[in-house]
């Protein structure tokens, strides 16, 4: 900007109700025209102190507190807690119930990266690709309605198993719907990814580089947009992933469109693991006898995820009770927002959206 | 890596005491306070530790125990550092100047736990109101209906 012309810098207010800021998020943007200086965080409209609620309930009780986190992605918040609480209690899991969480983590991972999908399309002016998106993660609510009876909690997962069988019908419906998933990525592709418009957006803008990214602890396809090829399915494997033939995918980029194509690509890798445990999955026992009232061996653990926004931690404490001692839950969407600041400096306050939706931050998550 | 870090550090640190636990296979720390940040340093310039995965805090009741998850990347090494603080007066280094990452995560352990980082550049409370009394994690926080 030239030196003639004073200018003074404005401070605007993005949110909390804003549809662009996904929930309830408010950011302090102080602008230099319409070029972002700075921007800070105001998070915490949707603290429910689920830290402190843990230490007052059961270690099941607090199963459905799990789903109410990143509500986008409940099967995985349920697993990195049941998972934590397993390891520590040394419970293990019989093969068909490892099979069927596999195939629920990884259609869950599908319907959260299609809400990005659309969301971020949305956030950009683009009407078109959130209905259809939406329109196919009905799909696989539908195939999680058949398994629980939910549709968005699905408090599913218990300590050795799962909670209840795989229905008739479902295999087909779930064979059905990856065939159909994968003939809608190809429209998807047609009418959004390869828009122009949608390019000219995204393409170089909020470049991180794969040393800052690791530098501020992002994680999931945000980190991996930026060419560093780091997900705990293959970093510290769990559950049965080693058995599935699948890549976690990279690019150098480091853009929100990179970090927007890492999601699409997850999708089609996610179908994949799906359908080999279609395949593979053997009959038998749903749930390890577990006592009614589960008590865990003092000591601690700190037990991590691969969860659709990245590195999902559950650090839990045992004083040998029924209830932990201390919880804690590492959210990968509050650990990424940390990095919105310097990835957003020096953009237009038309950018801040797109770079914002390109994080695929979930404030049910952010906030706890 | 795993194996050797124990000995790694105590060849670095000869003149303190660094005790060591395995935990899950993942050893832990345990670390003075003041140490803490030179400790840090070699891990991330030297040993290669460039991911701060977590940083949280149990309450003891005798005292207020801050806990770092730290992550080699490239060797997919893991490691904790276990910091006992007092608990009338928590205070320890911030890592912000080594860790950008830290940031976010120093500010919920002093707004939930009330654990003070000093040198951290924008110390405030992060998921509760401003205004808001007490810490409360702390397993003597009163908590009302």
């Amino acid at each position: 900007m030239s030196s003639a012309i004073k200018t003074d810098l404005v401070e605007i207010n993005m949110g909390p109700q804003h549809p662009s800021t996904h929930g309830v998020l408010r950011l302090d943007v102080t602008l230099d025209g319409e070029v972002v200086v700075n921007c800070r965080p105001d998070v915490g409209y949707l603290h429910r102190g689920i830290e402190k609620l843990a230490e007052m309930r059961s270690w099941v009780q607090f199963i459905p507190i799990t789903d109410r986190l990143d509500y986008l992605a409940s099967m995985l918040g349920n697993a990195a807690y049941v998972g934590a609480i397993e390891k520590l209690g040394q419970i293990d899991v019989p093969e068909r119930a490892e099979y069927i969480r596999i195939i629920m983590m990884e259609l869950q991972r599908v319907a959260s990266h299609l809400v990005f999908f659309g969301t971020m399309a949305l956030d950009l002016g683009a009407t078109t690709p959130f209905l259809y998106a939406f329109r196919e993660r009905e799909d696989v609510l539908d195939l999680f309605e058949m398994v629980c009876g939910a549709r968005l909690t699905y408090n599913y997962f218990r300590p050795g198993g799962v909670s209840r069988d795989l229905p008739g019908g479902f295999y087909k419906k779930c064979k059905a719907y990856i065939k159909k998933q994968r003939e809608k990525l190809t429209e998807y592709d047609d009418l959004f990814t390869n828009n122009q418009i949608f390019i000219a957006r995204t393409r170089d803008v909020g470049i991180i580089s794969g040393e800052d990214a690791v530098n501020y602890s992002l994680s999931g396809p945000s980190l991996r947009g930026s060419g560093i090829a780091y997900d705990v399915r293959t970093a510290d494997p769990y559950s049965i992933y080693d058995r599935f033939d699948w890549q976690v995918v990279t690019s150098a980029k480091g853009d929100s469109l990179a970090r927007f194509q890492m999601r699409v690509e997850e999708i089609k890798q996610s179908l994949n693991i799906v359908e080999q445990a279609l395949e593979g999955i053997p009959e038998g026992e749903l749930k390890c006898r577990t006592p009614q009232r589960l008590k865990l061996p003092e000591g601690e653990i700190y037990y991590h995820i691969e969860s659709a926004r990245g590195d999902l931690g559950v650090y839990i404490v045992s004083d040998g009770g029924d209830k932990p001692y201390r919880l804690k839950w590492r959210a990968p969407s509050f650990i990424n927002l940390g990095a919105l600041n310097s990835l957003v400096k020096g953009w237009k306050v038309a950018d801040v959206v797109a770079i914002l939706g390109s994080i695929d931050v979930v404030l049910g998550e952010v906030d706890r | 890596m795993g194996d050797n870090i124990e000995a790694t550090l105590k060849e670095l640190f000869p003149e303190m005491s660094i005790e060591c636990r395995q935990i899950f296979g993942v050893p832990n720390f345990k670390v003075g306070a003041e140490n803490l940040l030179e400790v840090c340093e070699k891990l991330h310039k030297e040993l290669g530790f460039d991911y701060l995965a977590d940083i949280t805090a149990i309450d003891w009741n005798d005292r207020i125990e801050v806990v770092y998850q730290l992550t080699n990347l490239p060797s997919n090494c893991r490691i904790a550092l276990r910091v006992d603080l007092d608990r009338d007066n928590p205070e320890i280094d911030s890592l912000c100047s080594l860790w950008k990452g830290a940031d976010f995560q120093e500010r919920e352990v002093f707004d939930l736990m009330g654990v003070v980082f000093s040198g951290h550049p924008d110390l405030r409370r992060i998921l509760l109101p401003s205004d808001w009394d007490g810490h409360p994690l702390r397993k003597d926080y009163v908590i009302s209906d």
